[in-house]
């Protein structure tokens, strides 16, 4: 049976647990002298809190009995897997193996005495049944599989049983105590309010789960790789290893990527920061209100395009009308390349003007009117009120929303995965090609990958440098921010 | 200490026969489709203090904003009729509102000084307009300033801390000191003491009366005890109609009429 | 005291008519005006390159991608010979040979007859063949295996022309360069044009573009297999995200109490919606795939990874949802003694319902055009047939975009175009429902 069907049956028993109590609950309430006694609940909420007495305790014995099963055996393969083989780095490729070996086993239906001597046999039974298996898998694997498969189907058996018992008594505990003062809709609601609360962690683990995933990684790649030359390194060679080979002769030098990110931001923000701002001001100080009811939601069609397309309109536009201008200006010789700095930062300026623009519109909304009824009265022009007294009044919301936007430009990935290049060099040319830190994610993570070694691992150690680099300017954004809106409420 | 600080003009006790700073005739102001100020007509004599009273939304605010177009930013705003500054229209084209507003200063209900040293908020008006030919000259006249304002000794040592972090009642003197650093001509004042304690509100008022010396002061204002002290004309406004004016004793005295009898005798508003 | 400072205060009480009118002092108006002037023009301009940006990709893209949505068509009388399709005549016993039949040299023949070539000219038959796209073959064998009987009979068949014949059908083939270096020959041209005098030619509506997998050959690929995994992935993520940020959006708003965990809570999703979103895709690499063992490519791996993108979003728009309702609905309820979750089951969460479903249509709508965290996932895969489930192997729509733009040939970068405008199309309706529904329901209190 598997956990699909399973849950199914307890949600089943759940219902009938609903339907019965609700109705027991109202036979109580039908009899009742409300004279001497008020029910507390409604029928309804009796239901309730038998459907859920009966299903939740169920699901939650299975899902972590399930997880422990799985922990027990995967220790056991690796454990044995560990006595034939000493080398644990091998030792981990053979798990997957003996896993997969188990998998084709549990499909063909074969145990016990069915299961065949040879490793080679049961390739070829799997590959007739079309399932492929791995061509170095040993012979030994065979009876740990099969032991594996019968020691899984144990568990499986202990943990339904356990579950459906549970789901049973739980059905019947809560028909058995419906009373009319029995307060069962505090019951749900306490256990409503629970799983409200359980929700709003799941932004907790989603950020423990980013760090603890990349965390483990990149101490992985560390022990592969020495940290000083990943963070100082400045060449970036990561020769992608044959599968299985495990050989770690690439230098990863973090440098050169840090560079063509931080740069291909710059000439994004050099862009992006005068135009959104300036484009905020106007229409915040100068635009009749109805150029702004259409140019606004115009402006904000950029933030909504995807930004595959964004790089798309850089390569396929931009790129080449920057490459012949240049020839053009140049007198033949293209001096800004189709895939640049330059043409990156500006597509990405592209995209960024409307998140600044409404960033900025926030902030500086948010100085009070009377700041600039204040200078307005005293006779200055509207731009000198905008330069001297709003924009030095918004000025630490403002640095706070550029820091936010210069994150966002150090984490887009689909512009500069098309417009960049791939190249990993150190430049101060913007007209030539440049590589970041996504760029390079995306390129040992894509295609077929070897899980354990450091040119796939590479991938977590930078992804992790770009999480800490990012969650660093977001907090510090935000925190000006907060600090910022304070001051004016 | 150089003279020129504040030469204005001179200081003049008001005439009843002196051709008025500013008038207003047949003033109605709409806000969209609604109108707020119907047909005012008012003089506002020089050198001295005119107080506009009346209950809320009477009207009495949006006549004063009128007055330097501080309405004009204000989306939907319109003003019919004519108001004049020395007898020329200040709505007519010609009329640039940079200029006028430097001659018609304003100070508001709360005090908003801006996010700047206490020196920086009242040199800023100055310092747009290209008062000051130089440091010392802005030095003169931001001391001036703060000295005319009363404020002098308050903040003497602490002129480069931020203007935001005074009492209330300093802020709004800070804000007065800042409207006559640019040596307006006529100081308008929206409702000035509203936000401040009753002895803050002592010493802004006996300010206003000094002021009055140099400046044609109109002011708004809830309280009508105020209204006696500092003005010496009063001007009565309900539902958007100017209802009577004239000398403030004749006015709480002896109104004429029955809509501010009412009003003085605290049975509307 | 005051007076110390303004000697000329006590000046000239004495003056009794007016003063006269103070002379006009400069304020430096016209150099004032001049920088306010071109303050408003740097705004204007910041304004005019905005939009001019996006008039320049939307119109390169419209304009690159909008032939992609006909499909040039060659409908010509089919023989289905018997001696090419079943040389051997067993399909009575083996029905197979149908299945396997050379039907590229049928579909080839049909368009040699309706030119008058001959047979025996093999050089012109080599150049005829590449009239017709191999997609054919599927087209004519579906034909047969329907119907066995049409074998050796004569009938009209639309079949799809190759890539280049399309391309040159368009117009968008320049003739300007030499033969040699040209896809298609002044020959092949001659008798496109030949067949369009016929009446053979024809440019229907492209449904393969919506409806075809993945394919090398531009003619018969197309965004179907796409947009099924998109469409899994969205389903995944409304069905996970929406419960869950609301969920955590009422906990937030209506019970939490201020304290070090909700803090912590509230910086962690204002976090989260800020975090690069292949970061995303590497945690999905790491959880989804090598701890939890889903499989790669798979849209159940992408809907979650995108439902844990999404989630800040819903939670920041339910937030203000719930926050817009006003305190008097809560005491109304509470105050006829109501518990405070029926407070908000009942009164506030219906309330805010309009509220939450624009945020979270504008939430799908960001996660639809996602695509590097996707890539991470391995749904850079040439998927040729539809995904039963969520479990099988799919591509996404923004995914299948990047993958085309990586190819080389002239057709992939016009079917590239095209399918962006596919994916803006559906992000426009996906707005404009979020705007009529903001527009419909928007309440003010």
């Amino acid at each position: 049976m598997s956990a699909g069907w399973l849950v199914a049956i307890v949600l089943g028993i759940g219902v009938l647990a609903y339907f019965f109590s609700a109705q027991r609950a109202r036979a109580q309430r039908d009899q009742v002298d409300r004279a001497k006694e008020v029910p507390h609940s409604l029928p309804l909420y009796h239901g309730w809190f038998a459907f859920l007495l009966s299903t939740l305790p169920a699901i939650i014995v299975l899902v972590v009995l399930s997880a422990v099963s799985s922990g027990l055996i995967e220790g056991r393969i690796r454990a044995e897997a560990g006595t034939h083989i000493p080398d644990p780095a091998a030792a981990s490729l053979q798990v997957g193996i003996i896993h997969n070996a188990a998998e084709a086993l549990a499909r063909l239906g074969l145990t016990g005495t069915g299961v065949p001597s040879t490793y080679a046999a049961l390739r070829d039974a799997a590959s007739a049944a079309g399932i492929s298996l791995a061509d170095s898998g040993e012979d030994y694997m065979l009876p740990l599989a099969a032991g594996v498969n019968e020691e899984a189907a144990l568990h499986r058996l202990l943990i339904q049983g356990l579950a459906l018992l549970l789901s049973v008594a739980g059905a019947v505990f809560a028909y058995s105590r419906i009373r009319i003062r029995l307060r069962a809709r505090n019951e749900v609601e306490r256990i409503v309010l629970w799983s409200l609360i359980g929700a709003s962690t799941v932004a907790i683990l989603t950020t423990v789960g980013i760090v603890l995933s990349m965390l483990g990684e990149t101490i992985h790649f560390f022990s592969e790789v020495n940290p000083l030359n990943f963070f100082f390194g400045t060449v970036w060679d990561p020769r992608f290893a044959a599968a299985g080979s495990g050989g770690s002769e690439g230098q990863f030098g973090l440098i050169p990527l840090l560079a063509g990110t931080l740069y291909i931001a710059l000439v994004s923000m050099l862009f992006a920061v005068p135009v959104g701002l300036m484009a905020a001001v106007y229409m915040g100080e100068y635009a009749s209100p109805r150029i702004r009811s259409t140019v606004k939601p115009l402006l904000e069609l950029l933030a909504g395009i995807p930004t595959i397309v964004y790089g798309i309109f850089a390569v396929v536009t931009l790129g080449p009308f920057f490459r012949d201008l240049s020839a053009a200006l140049a007198g033949g010789f293209a001096f800004i390349q189709a895939q640049s700095v330059f043409t990156a930062g500006i597509v990405m300026g592209v995209m960024l003007i409307p998140v600044v623009s409404s960033l900025s519109d926030d902030v500086i909304t948010a100085v009070p009117r009377a700041m600039r009824d204040g200078s307005l009265a005293l006779g200055a022009t509207r731009s000198e009120t905008i330069r001297k007294v709003i924009l030095p009044a918004a000025l630490p919301g403002i640095v706070g929303a550029l820091l936010l936007t210069a994150s966002r430009a150090i984490g887009e990935t689909m512009i500069v995965v098309l417009a960049a290049g791939v190249a990993a060099r150190l430049s101060i040319n913007p007209f030539e090609a440049m590589t970041t830190i996504t760029v390079k994610i995306v390129n040992q993570l894509t295609g077929d990958l070897e899980f354990n070694s450091p040119q796939t691992l590479v991938a977590f150690a930078l992804g992790l440098t770009l999480f800490v680099i990012t969650l660093g300017m977001n907090v510090y954004a935000l925190y000006i921010v907060r600090k910022y809106r304070e001051q004016y409420e | 200490m150089t003279t020129e600080a504040f030469a204005t003009g001179p200081a003049a006790a008001p005439t009843p026969n002196a051709p008025p700073k500013m008038q207003g005739e047949k003033v109605c102001v709409f806000y969209g489709d609604k109108q707020a100020l119907f047909d005012v007509d008012l003089k506002i004599e020089p050198f001295s203090v005119t107080s506009l009273i009346g209950p809320s939304g009477c009207g009495k605010s949006t006549f004063l904003r009128s007055l330097n177009r501080m309405n004009d930013t204000i989306d939907g705003c319109r003003v019919a009729g004519r108001i004049s500054l020395d007898d020329d229209d200040i709505y007519d084209p010609s009329i640039d509102v940079v200029e006028l507003r430097a001659r018609v200063g304003m100070v508001f209900q709360k005090p908003n000084p801006f996010p700047k040293s206490i020196y920086e908020n009242v040199a800023y008006g100055p310092r747009i307009h290209g008062i000051a030919r130089n440091k010392a000259d802005m030095d003169e006249i931001v001391h001036s300033s703060l000295r005319r304002a009363g404020l002098w000794n308050e903040v003497k040592d602490r002129l480069t801390e931020p203007g935001t972090g005074l009492s209330g009642g300093q802020q709004q003197r800070l804000c007065i000191a800042r409207a006559i650093a640019t040596r307006p001509e006529v100081l308008l004042m929206d409702e000035p003491c509203s936000a401040l304690d009753p002895i803050a509100t002592a010493v802004i008022e006996e300010l206003i009366d000094e002021l009055r010396e140099n400046f044609t002061i109109v002011i708004v204002t809830h309280s009508m005890q105020q209204a006696a002290r500092v003005s010496q004309k009063t001007a009565f406004f309900h539902l958007g109609k100017l209802i009577e004016e004239g000398r403030t004793e004749d006015i709480f005295t002896n109104p004429r009429n029955k809509q501010t009898q009412d009003y003085i005798t605290g049975r509307i508003g | 005291m005051t007076d110390a400072a303004l000697p000329n205060s006590a000046v000239a009480p004495a003056a009794p008519a007016a003063p006269a009118a103070p002379a006009r002092r400069d304020f430096g108006l016209r150099r004032r005006h001049a920088a306010e002037r071109r303050f408003r023009f740097y705004g204007l301009a910041a304004i005019v390159i905005g939009l001019g940006f996006l008039a320049v990709l939307l119109f390169s893209i419209v304009s690159k991608g909008y032939t992609s949505f006909v499909q040039t068509s060659i409908t010509v009388p089919v023989e289905f010979s018997a001696d090419i399709i079943d040389k051997d005549n067993k399909r009575a016993t083996d029905p197979r040979v149908l299945v396997s039949a050379n039907y590229p040299v049928v579909a080839r023949n049909a368009v040699a007859r309706a030119l008058g070539i001959s047979p025996d000219d093999k050089a012109a038959m080599r150049d005829v063949a590449k009239f017709v796209s191999d997609g054919s073959r599927a087209t004519l064998r579906q034909i047969v295996l329907a119907d066995p009987s049409v074998v050796g009979t004569t009938r009209p068949v639309t079949l799809l022309a190759t890539a280049d014949i399309d391309s040159a059908n368009k117009g968008q083939i320049d003739l300007s360069v030499p033969e040699a270096k040209r896809k298609v020959s002044d020959q092949q041209l001659a008798w496109l044009d030949q067949l369009r005098q016929q009446g053979a030619i024809s440019t229907p509506f492209n449904w393969g573009l919506l409806t075809f997998g993945a394919s090398s050959r531009p003619e018969t690929a197309g965004l179907g297999v796409a947009l099924i995994g998109s469409l899994y992935m969205m389903g995944i993520v409304l069905l996970c995200a929406l419960p869950i940020g609301v969920a955590a959006s009422i906990y937030l708003e209506e019970f939490a109490r201020k304290n070090r965990f909700t803090d912590f809570i509230e910086v962690n999703i204002n976090n989260l919606a800020a975090v690069p979103s292949i970061v995303f895709g590497l945690l999905g690499l790491a959880v989804f795939i090598n701890f939890f063992g889903l499989p790669r490519s798979a849209p159940i791996v992408g809907g979650f990874v995108l439902t844990l993108m999404t989630l800040p979003t819903i939670i920041i728009a339910t937030r203000a949802a719930l926050r817009a309702v006003p305190p008097s609905i809560r005491s109304a309820a509470l105050g006829i003694g109501a518990s405070k979750m029926q407070m908000v089951f009942d009164h506030v969460l219906p309330l805010a319902t309009p509220g939450i479903l624009t945020g979270t249509i504008i939430g799908l709508a960001r996660a639809l055009g996602e695509t590097a965290p996707l890539l991470l996932i391995g749904m850079v895969a040439f998927v040729a047939d539809a995904p039963a489930t969520p479990l099988d192997p799919a591509t996404a729509l923004p995914v299948q975009i990047y993958m085309w733009s990586n190819e080389a040939e002239r057709a992939f970068v016009e079917r590239t175009s095209g399918a962006i405008i596919v994916l803006l199309a559906f992000l426009a309706l996906m707005n404009i429902a979020a705007i009529l529904l903001r527009r419909r329901f928007e309440r003010r209190w």
